[in-house]
């Protein structure tokens, strides 16, 4: 795929702040617009952005782990969020939150969050599968 | 507003059905894009609809005050979009290697699930 | 021993017979029969136990009334004992038969899983426990006669089979509801002590109708008799089990169960005498032209089971009396012919009498037991069924129904066959001269002789001493049936009477049939092939198959042509068509129809999605058209916003995005324009569309004027920050109150693009290997 320079710098750019953005939206879903859907969407455009600007290679260098291994790791981590509540003694996926202090503030922290990070990377993992494999598509 | 968007709704159903009753194979797939947005709307659009109401809990509150637009129609919704995305993006996929394999994209060239002669 | 474990013993003995054979080998089958013997020894100690009936219940389905009963009554216990005593000797005689197969250990797990089916269907008190059972056997026979699964004769017997008496058991289980129904009690006991509640019941003849279909075709009655000459393909041990002794007689079981509560009325009468009179003499005639000794003795069988459903029907004591009787000497002498069929097959390797002769001098045992079955096949005396066949003369002489003449004369009829049959099964291999067989016969093992030795004896203590059976066994048995209290006193001498008379006429003239058989064949022969060929029921058994064949294909062809664009054409047509019907039906939809207060920019905003979606409909370049569909994708995430929904709005925008990047990645690769249909096809396929389009406008207008329920919304607006600590409700919903929704869907997210990665990722090959 051609590409150009100016686009090159600026993905770079915007792909940080994308990702940064994506975690943003991921941590205040429970409250305000966002959620791990709305998160691990705007992380696949980075990434798609990244793909046009670079290439597929490059992107799936950048990713680190497979985006297929991604899908797994997010589905297990969203089914995972579900068994504390089983060994407490309800059922499936009952939420449970838990207040933590960390460094005088206080922080909410609970099952549900767990389950929409599973979700915020089986999104990721898989809409960057199928933009690589179609940019790597050779005529 | 319900009334214009039924409308609204009414021509993306046609237009996305008159796109899936052709043969080019990328109409085909615009047409589920275009069903999938008339679908959502339609869910959405049922339940009624509330302006500028998000269905947000402020904050000191416990309970979520009137009025407030229906968040049950929106978690189907979002759902739905999510799921519909992931079909369309199959459906892509799936016409780009119908075309490659059958090296047309004429659905009515694709009526056996077998190969014929030439064709992979 | 506990009933539940003398019932359902032999599923458990099933379980460890490969293990046993195994071990064993056809040692194993000597080991096994100890499991139908204790059996056996139960029901006997039931007999001269102090109760008369004993019974065991659980609650297995209570809101539906369906209990998992066992109740052992007198007719239970004589079936009890047929079942585990001939049971046992056949278990042994298949130890001595199929010797040395490999096979052994899983026919020894259907047999006794047939076993454990047999005695739970006799043994049960509730309908569905019955039914239950009832398909056990069913399934379990399947196996046994497609044991030989490699010959495919044996396959398609098989298969016949179980089509025919699976088929009759789905009717019996909905005659089984209906008389639940009717009678307001699954348990048979209560069903039979209710008196004329069923027979009074405005369902009765249903009942009647769908139990007969069942039980004929379980007890092989014509017209659905084809299927037991042919199972003839199972192995002999199985034959002489289920197609003489047990299986074939769980349809007869099945009237005599309900004779209580269902019998004796005309309709009863007249469907079970036709039905059982037909199977009767059909039965005694086809045996006349067959030469292999198993068929002789499955069409001989037919016609007994014609006789035990006819004399059902007639339903008097004296008829009640005879069936019992007749069952039980059938049962003896029958198991005993099948297992001597099956030794002159195993040692002088064939089973056709053309090619047998002499044999009494190399087999002195087999012989003597068939002679005795023969005899007791012709009836003649001393043998205990000459006296079930002077109850069944008498059941029938003294009958008050109309077409007494018509019995007798069936049975006039059919007796000098069966002569003839018994003359063919027992004079003509072992006395008669001539016959090369393909093996040089010799003696066939104990084990395979002393079985039916044991039952042949049976028929002659029984009928010399027919007291020593008739208090204990056959009493309770005819009283379970009747449904009433009487004495039951059989003997051998009935003194010079009318059936005494008929009986020494029809085996006169069975042994003058005997004589000239090859004339009767001659003369019946020519005609019989010919009808068969053409119309029998076998013909239209297998043109029932051709046909179900044929259809489903035609129907594959209609439905699933493989073309998209018709496969749309008729969902969108029969959308439009459902929703118009529903519409008209209801009398009308009343519709919502208000503009009023809708923002300037709300109209821009639908004007925005409704042009996008007619563009892209018109493009005719691709990144036209996917343009426009994002144009469509931006408007419905601001309508989203508008209208209260932050989060769909933004999912919605981000989705629209990464919708268009994946179309101008795929569409990059397809080529030059897009095809362009012809203005005729255009027209048709815009006038459907705007049809579709027009009901869904309908539908939205129909809906939004209708109430609809709030409780749920309102439930989630009240809980999300009370239970679920979150504010977001939407959110809320999504991973906490409908979290595996969610979960399923990120499956099938994952399914997608794995099934997307994989289309393009792997390819075919080719046959010669090398990737495209």
């Amino acid at each position: 795929m051609t590409s150009s320079t100016i686009l090159k710098t600026t993905s770079l750019l915007l792909v940080t702040l994308f990702l940064i953005f994506s975690f943003f939206l991921l941590w205040r879903g429970h409250d305000e617009p966002g959620g791990g859907f709305a998160g691990g969407l705007v992380a696949s455009s980075a990434f798609a952005l990244y793909t046009i600007a670079f290439g597929a290679v490059g992107a799936r260098q950048n990713l680190v782990i497979d985006s297929r291994l991604l899908i797994g790791v997010g589905m297990a981590l969203a089914a995972i969020s579900g068994i504390p509540s089983l060994l407490l003694g309800d059922a499936f996926a009952t939420g449970r939150w838990a207040d933590v202090e960390i460094a005088d503030r206080e922080i909410h922290i609970g099952t549900p969050l767990l389950f929409d990070i599973g979700v915020y990377l089986a999104v990721l993992g898989v809409v960057v599968t199928i933009v690589f494999a179609l940019a790597e598509e050779e005529d | 507003m319900e009334t214009v968007l039924a409308f609204v709704i009414g021509g993306l159903y046609a237009a996305g059905v008159f796109l899936m009753l052709r043969r080019a194979l990328a109409r085909v797939v615009l047409g589920i894009a275009i069903l999938t947005n008339a679908t959502n709307l339609l869910i959405f659009t049922a339940a009624g609809l509330t302006r500028g109401e998000p269905a947000f809990i402020d904050e000191g509150e416990t309970l979520l005050s009137e009025p407030y637009g229906d968040p049950l129609p929106q978690a189907l919704v979002l759902t739905a979009i999510v799921i519909g995305f992931g079909v369309l993006a199959f459906a892509m996929v799936l016409i780009y290697r119908a075309y490659r394999s059958v090296g047309s994209e004429d659905s009515d060239h694709m009526t056996t699930t077998e190969f014929e002669d030439g064709e992979r | 021993m506990d009933i539940a474990l003398a019932v359902l013993g032999g599923f458990a003995a099933a379980a460890v017979a490969p293990l046993v054979v195994a071990r064993a080998g056809h040692y194993g089958g000597y080991l096994l029969a100890l499991v139908p013997l204790a059996v056996f020894a139960f029901y006997l100690s039931l007999a001269f136990g102090a109760d008369d009936v004993a019974a065991v219940s659980w609650t297995w389905i209570d809101a539906l009334g369906v209990d998992f009963s066992f109740r052992i009554d007198g007719l239970s216990r004589l079936f009890g004992l047929l079942i585990s005593g001939i049971g046992a000797i056949i278990v042994v005689y298949a130890a001595g038969y199929l010797k040395g197969d490999p096979k052994l250990g899983r026919f020894y797990l259907f047999l006794l899983s047939f076993m454990g089916a047999m005695l739970g269907l006799t043994a049960a008190d509730n309908l569905v426990t019955l039914f239950v059972f009832w398909e056990l056997t069913s399934v379990t026979s399947y196996m046994l006669i497609g044991y030989k699964h490699e010959y495919q004769a044996s396959r398609d017997a098989a298969l016949q089979a179980l089509l025919v008496t699976a088929g009759g058991g789905l009717a019996m289980l909905a005659g089984l509801v209906l008389l639940g129904i009717a009678a307001d009690t699954q348990s048979i006991a209560e069903i039979n002590a209710a008196g004329d509640v069923v027979r009074d019941h405005h369902l009765y003849v249903p009942i009647l109708v769908l139990l007969l279909i069942g039980a004929a075709t379980k007890s092989a009655q014509f017209p659905f008799h084809f299927w037991l000459p042919g199972a003839m393909e199972a192995p002999t041990p199985v034959s002489a089990y289920l197609h003489s002794a047990t299986m074939v007689k769980a349809g007869v079981f099945l009237l005599a169960r309900v004779n209580p509560s269902l019998g004796g009325t005309t309709e009863w009468t007249a469907a079970l005498s036709i039905a059982g009179g037909a199977t009767m003499l059909l039965g005694a005639y086809l045996a006349l032209n067959q030469y292999d000794l198993k068929r002789i003795l499955a069409y001989t069988t037919l016609s007994a089971l014609g006789t035990l459903v006819m004399l059902l029907g007639v339903g008097t004591e004296l008829a009640l009396k005879g069936m019992v009787t007749f069952l039980l000497a059938h049962a003896l002498y029958k198991g005993a012919l099948f297992m001597m069929a099956g030794a002159v097959d195993h040692e002088a390797g064939t089973r056709d009498v053309r090619h047998l002769g002499k044999l009494a001098r190399a087999m002195p045992i087999t012989a003597a037991v068939a002679v005795i079955g023969a005899l007791s096949l012709g009836g003649f005396p001393p043998l205990f069924s000459f006296i079930g066949k002077e109850v069944l003369l008498e059941a029938t002489l003294e009958n008050e129904w109309g077409a007494f003449w018509l019995l007798l004369a069936v049975v006039a009829v059919s007796s000098p066959l069966l002569v003839v049959a018994a003359g063919v099964i027992a004079i003509r291999p072992f006395f008669q001269a001539g016959g090369e067989p393909p093996k040089h016969p010799h003696e066939a093992p104990p084990s395979m002789w002393a079985g039916p030795g044991i039952l042949a004896l049976g028929s002659v203590v029984l009928g010399l001493a027919p007291v020593l059976g008739q208090g204990w066994l056959i009493e309770p048995a005819a009283q379970a049936v009747a449904g009433e209290e009487f004495e039951v006193r059989l003997a051998l001498w009935h003194g010079f009477n009318l059936p005494l008379a008929v009986s020494a006429m029809t085996i006169a003239a069975g042994i003058v049939a005997y004589l000239f058989r090859e004339q009767l064949r001659a003369l019946t022969w020519p005609v019989e092939s010919r009808v068969a060929g053409t119309v029998g029921p076998t013909r239209g058994y297998e043109g029932f198959l051709v046909g179900i064949k044929r259809g489903s294909a035609w129907q594959t062809r209609k439905l699933q042509h493989g073309r998209l664009r018709r496969y749309v054409a008729t969902t969108a047509l029969a959308t439009v068509g459902l929703v118009a019907l529903a519409a008209f039906t209801n009398g009308g939809v009343p519709l919502a129809f208000d503009v009023g207060g809708v923002h300037f920019y709300e109209w821009f905003l639908g004007a925005l999605v409704l042009g996008g979606g007619v563009l892209t409909a018109v493009a005719r370049n691709r990144f036209f058209a996917v343009t426009a569909v994002g144009v469509v994708g931006v408007g419905v995430a601001l309508i989203f916003l508008v209208f209260s929904a932050p989060d769909l709005a933004m999912t919605q925008l981000l989705v629209d995005v990464l919708t268009v990047i994946l179309f101008v990645l795929v569409f990059y690769h397809l080529p030059g324009p897009m095809l362009q249909a012809r203005r005729g096809v255009l027209v048709r396929d815009a006038a459907l569309s705007l049809a579709v389009g027009a009901t869904m406008t309908l539908l939205v207008l129909g809906v939004v004027h209708a109430d609809r329920p709030t409780d749920v919304s309102e439930f989630y607006a009240a809980a999300a920050y009370a239970e679920a600590f979150g504010r977001n409700v939407v959110n809320v919903i999504l991973v906490d109150f409908r979290i595996l929704d969610t979960l399923g869907e990120v499956v099938v997210l994952g399914a997608a693009a794995l099934g997307a990665y994989a289309l393009l990722k792997y390819r075919a090959r080719d046959p010669e290997g090398d990737e495209q």
